[in-house]
């Protein structure tokens, strides 16, 4: 999933105090799952944002809602109607909700509560880790199901490097070293062998590198 | 031989080479870079330019190199995949070739996190190994890492790093194999402070018979007080120093621990022309360029061969 954390509260505050009526919209999907998004922190972000503003004299009026997907225009119409007088939205989805509201509703600023982070997993009850860099040329075939472009600190893809330390990469303590874990697994596996391939200079196009990216199915587009 | 690089003539001719380092100045301090070299004039046969070592700004290891190589010096050009992608490192790697560079080193380059710019994005487009295959194309093959063809190919001496002591250890024999196969043709390894440890990487080695297949240059550090080796032991990633080392640097008062850590430099350098493989040393005295004379002197190596 797309993982995201709250903005503080304050820079949230410096965003709505030109206004008197907002929508704050929530996202039943990734950012539910990880508790930054979701109908519950709409509700505690409109009377956090509420009571902070009237601590300093003001009054704001927030609508909440929370669609079942920002990212999709098919949801993000449902929004009209509940327009009517808002001044501005606070989109807590991840970037691709934010600007989808962005692109629909050109007339009214649209703000982020969230900042959108990585794609993770899930480790344990509240913990979320990254896993996926979407390079768009996947290499967990060949790396034991555990990918060195999203989790090693220098991207490495030839094996650890020279700080690689009882399992940890060198930057912390708390940071796995991904080619410990894929030389373990590659052990379970009966192929350390593979290990002596060269993985050769990667093509980063499909990554990002040749611009954004774009995906069309000829056979769904419309 | 692939090169004109005397690192490698001396490595062909049979000689134990010696190597060290020299950190450029963190300013435009020309004069300082050749301060730091007159110090080993006569007493290695090439010097490491480190490449923003510790992901600290410094002067940039081609200019570095470049000065060292007016003076008459070799300079052994350290290039990190961390701060340029495939087309600056190239690009630099040609320029630097074009200025009579003829040894290089490919790293990956230590992490940004402990530099003065924890900030700055991190480059890694290709890693040490990509590094490695790219410059041997461009050397062997006269083409760029695209595949496009490159006139007036760089004839480097390609250098890698070896750290027999960062985990897993059973891996890191394989790891040497590997740069091997991407194209090394020298190594030099992390500071050696555990020999025993070292020695068992060695047996290793020779099982695969890589020490037939490169150079390997054996590393070492002479500690200049105990907080020096206290540090290493504790606080420098992937590095090994025992307690023993602590404790005998501990065990003689202040002003005489520079003199123990030189004679524990020296007591390495004899146990480690003991094994076999071993075709030379990299003495990596950091900030203290001027003991490496002596190390070099006490241990046997000096004069320097002239081939």
């Amino acid at each position: 999933m797309i993982t995201a954390e709250r903005k503080p509260l304050e820079e949230l505050i410096e965003f709505i105090r030109p206004y008197k009526r907002i929508l704050l919209l929530g996202c039943n999907e990734c950012v539910t799952v990880c508790a930054a998004g979701g109908r519950k922190e709409v509700g505690l972000l409109a009377s956090g944002l509420q009571m902070a503003l009237l601590k300093s004299g003001s009054n704001i009026e927030i609508r909440q809602h929370t669609l079942e997907r920002q990212c999709d225009p098919e949801y993000v119409e449902e929004l009209v109607p509940m327009l009517d007088g808002a001044e501005a939205i606070m989109s807590m989805a991840c970037g691709c909700g934010v600007q989808q509201l962005a692109g629909r509703f050109r007339d009214k600023p649209v703000f982020p509560a969230v900042n959108t982070k990585f794609m993770g997993a899930s480790e344990r009850q509240g913990v979320w880790a990254e896993r996926c860099q979407g390079c768009g040329n996947c290499l967990l075939g060949v790396t034991g199901g555990i990918c060195p472009i999203a989790r090693c600190a220098k991207q490495l893809m030839n094996g650890p490097c020279g700080g690689s330390t009882g399992g940890h990469c060198e930057i912390s303590d708390d940071v796995d070293c991904v080619w410990q874990l894929i030389w373990d697994r590659l052990k379970a596996l009966g192929q350390t062998e593979r290990y002596l391939d060269i993985m050769p200079a990667k093509d980063w196009r499909p990554a990002g590198g040749s611009g954004p990216r774009k995906i069309i199915r000829e056979d769904l587009a419309e | 031989m692939k090169t004109e690089s005397r690192l490698e003539k001396i490595l062909a001719a049979g000689h134990l080479a010696v190597t060290s380092e020299c950190g450029p100045p963190r300013g435009a301090l020309p004069d300082k870079v050749r301060e730091k070299a007159k110090y080993l004039k006569g007493v290695v046969d090439a010097i490491n330019v480190t490449d923003n070592q510790t992901a600290m700004v410094r002067m940039s290891s081609l200019a570095a190199s470049t000065i060292i190589k007016q003076e008459g010096l070799n300079p052994l050009f350290q290039v990190t995949s961390r701060d340029r992608n495939r087309l600056a490192i190239q690009a630099d790697i040609i320029g630097a070739y074009a200025l009579g560079i003829d040894t290089m080193l490919c790293l990956s380059g230590d992490h940004t996190k402990f530099g003065d710019h924890p900030m700055a994005m991190n480059v890694h487009d290709i890693d040490s190994i990509q590094m490695i295959q790219m410059v041997r194309d461009m050397r062997d093959k006269g083409i760029f890492q695209g595949g496009a063809e490159l006139k007036g190919a760089p004839k480097m001496f390609i250098g890698a790093a070896a750290n027999p002591f960062a985990d897993p250890f059973e891996l890191r024999v394989m790891r040497l194999a590997k740069k091997i196969a991407a194209g090394a043709d020298f190594i030099q390894t992390q500071c050696i402070f555990n020999v025993e440890k070292f020695e068992r990487w060695m047996d290793g080695v020779r099982a695969k018979g890589l020490h037939k297949k490169c150079y390997i240059l054996a590393g070492v550090t002479p500690c200049k007080s105990l907080g020096a080796a206290r540090y290493m032991a504790k606080k420098v990633p992937g590095m090994d120093v025992p307690q023993a080392i602590v404790d005998r640097m501990a065990s003689v008062p202040k002003e005489k621990q520079a003199e123990e850590g030189v004679a524990i430099c020296v007591e390495t350098i004899e146990r480690l022309k003991q094994v076999e493989g071993v075709a030379g040393f990299h003495i990596m005295a950091i900030e203290w360029e001027e003991i490496v004379k002596e190390i070099c002197e006490k241990a046997g190596l000096l004069p320097r061969p002239q081939v």
